[in-house]
């Protein structure tokens, strides 16, 4: 795109994106250890993940700041405008992405000493890895501004969904079964449930990115598993 | 093209060129401005729209070189027609320009002029009319004790809703506003934009403005114009978030050469 003749507000435009770049490279690096660190349970790296979080919260501060002055100098429209606001929700999503990472990493922690066996690790990991893929995805559609990658990440946020079902389902088992399983899959649940909601906030960044390019919206309705946890019940 | 094709158009403007002498100002222009709605005309400095706007009450009669070609139906009346009564056209179509122009004599008789051109009224009805007018400009309460005051002794922004209260005056049909606010602090914008938002519930307004916030603020429509030709005509909301043409964006987000 042709260049503002005020340079002043292609260079905040720019910065902008800039951070949301930055902030999504820690986002994915905090997930990425995180699948580590569950899979290694892995102690340090859990608790720098927890210490990584302050630094997305910053950036979330300063891109909301930034983008304040931006409107209030600039008034931004059409593509800038959208481009502006565009940024402040994601940060938001990206701010909230970091929080659930923090959380899957502070259970990481709470499970020290007890081992869940391979096979729940394997599918919160299985499950983790398919959000982290989303989240890429969606980082990229924003960097490029390609709105057919965005809707593609946000009709594939239904096989996170149906994951979460079938691993809710499994750790509902293993806790039926002996109630000493009840504490680490607990932990594993509500893990879970973090990295279904980490799906969700690709799936607004995704809704987000669509509406920057093209400036419509999507609709309302996503595609979604056909069940969710509510559905299933105990003793099924 | 718009959405709301259904809204009763009151000015049809359909294939108008403009010529000032050889220059083709205006390349065959189709645009309706819908009944008591206000439509904006953006763009640069020369693309035809302040042209566009002495088009609709044939201002450019005064200039013996200029002529138009193609249809401007008011209420399905083609207003080009040579016969048309040029008094009566501009007693429907009201014009506020971009300076104010207040006559030097006093407030009342500012209003009072333009009335006696079309009507003979007892001292009495046209007192009220008088008022009725300022009223309707939001001037009456700042000089009804001062009614004896000359025009020129208002401020800048008084002095622009005094010339509105002279175009309502004469109970118009359509208001063209020529950047009415440009030279006017941003309290008097406010008073005029919000008098704008009034005015159109009985009003047709066409705006012609090189601010964008105000084209975003007070128009329902806009219309994006270059070099003589209209570019992108769509609901306001559209324009200003989601324009569809290319060049409708670079200008409104201040990308343009």
């Amino acid at each position: 795109m042709a260049n503002h003749t005020v340079a002043a507000f292609d260079l905040e435009l720019k910065e902008l994106q800039r951070t949301i770049a930055e902030m999504g490279g820690l986002a994915e690096k905090m997930q990425s250890d995180a699948i580590d660190a569950l899979a290694k349970q892995d102690i340090r790296l859990a608790q720098k993940i927890i210490a990584a979080d302050p630094t997305l919260d910053r950036l979330q501060r300063e891109v909301e700041e930034k983008a304040i002055l931006t409107i209030a100098r600039r008034q931004p429209m059409a593509v800038d405008l959208r481009d502006v606001i565009a940024t402040i929700r994601i940060a938001n999503d990206l701010e909230r992405v970091g929080d659930l990472v923090k959380n899957i990493a502070k259970r990481i922690l709470a499970m020290e000493g007890q081992f869940p066996p391979q096979k729940l690790l394997a599918g919160i990991g299985n499950m983790s890895l398919m959000a982290l893929n989303q989240f890429k995805s969606v980082i990229d559609a924003y960097t490029q501004r390609d709105a057919q990658a965005a809707l593609a990440v946000w009709q594939r946020d239904g096989e996170i969904d149906n994951l979460y079902t079938s691993l809710f389902r499994e750790l509902l088992t293993y806790m039926m079964e002996d109630p000493r399983n009840i504490s680490f899959c607990t932990h594993l649940l509500f893990g879970a449930k973090n990295v279904e909601r980490i799906g969700d906030h690709a799936t607004n960044i995704a809704e987000t990115v669509y509406y920057l390019v093209t400036g419509e919206s999507l609709a309302v309705d996503r595609p979604r598993g056909d069940e969710n946890e509510l559905s299933v019940q105990a003793g099924q | 093209m718009p959405a709301a094709n259904a809204l009763p158009e009151k000015i049809s403007v359909k294939d108008l060129k403009f010529f000032y002498g050889a220059n083709l100002a205006l390349k065959g222009v189709n645009l309706p401005l819908y009944d008591r709605k206000v439509t904006a005309f953006i763009g640069p400095s020369g693309c035809g729209k302040s042209t566009l706007l002495r088009v609709l009450n044939r201002m450019y009669d005064l200039y013996p070189k200029q002529r138009a070609e193609g249809e401007v139906l008011m209420d399905g009346e083609n207003i080009l027609d040579p016969r048309q009564d040029l008094n009566l056209l501009r007693a429907r179509i009201g014009m506020v320009f971009q300076k104010p122009t207040p006559f030097p004599m006093s407030i009342y008789e500012n209003i009072a002029f333009g009335i006696r051109l079309y009507e003979n009224l007892p001292k009495s009805e046209m007192d009220g009319r008088v008022e009725q007018a300022l009223r309707g400009a939001a001037l009456w309460d700042e000089v009804k004790d001062k009614l004896a005051a000359s025009g020129l002794s208002l401020s800048g922004g008084q002095q622009q809703r005094l010339c509105i209260a002279r175009s309502v005056a004469v109970k118009p049909e359509v208001i063209l506003f020529d950047e009415p606010c440009s030279a006017l602090d941003p309290i008097s914008t406010a008073k005029v934009e919000e008098l704008i938002d009034e005015l159109k519930a009985h009003y047709t307004i066409a705006i012609v403005t090189h601010n964008m916030q105000q084209a975003a603020r007070v128009s329902d429509y806009t219309a994006f114009m270059y070099l003589g030709d209209l570019v992108e005509f769509d609901e306001t909301d559209k324009i200003f978030t989601a324009p569809k043409q290319k060049a409708t964006q670079d200008y409104i987000t201040g990308r343009f050469g």
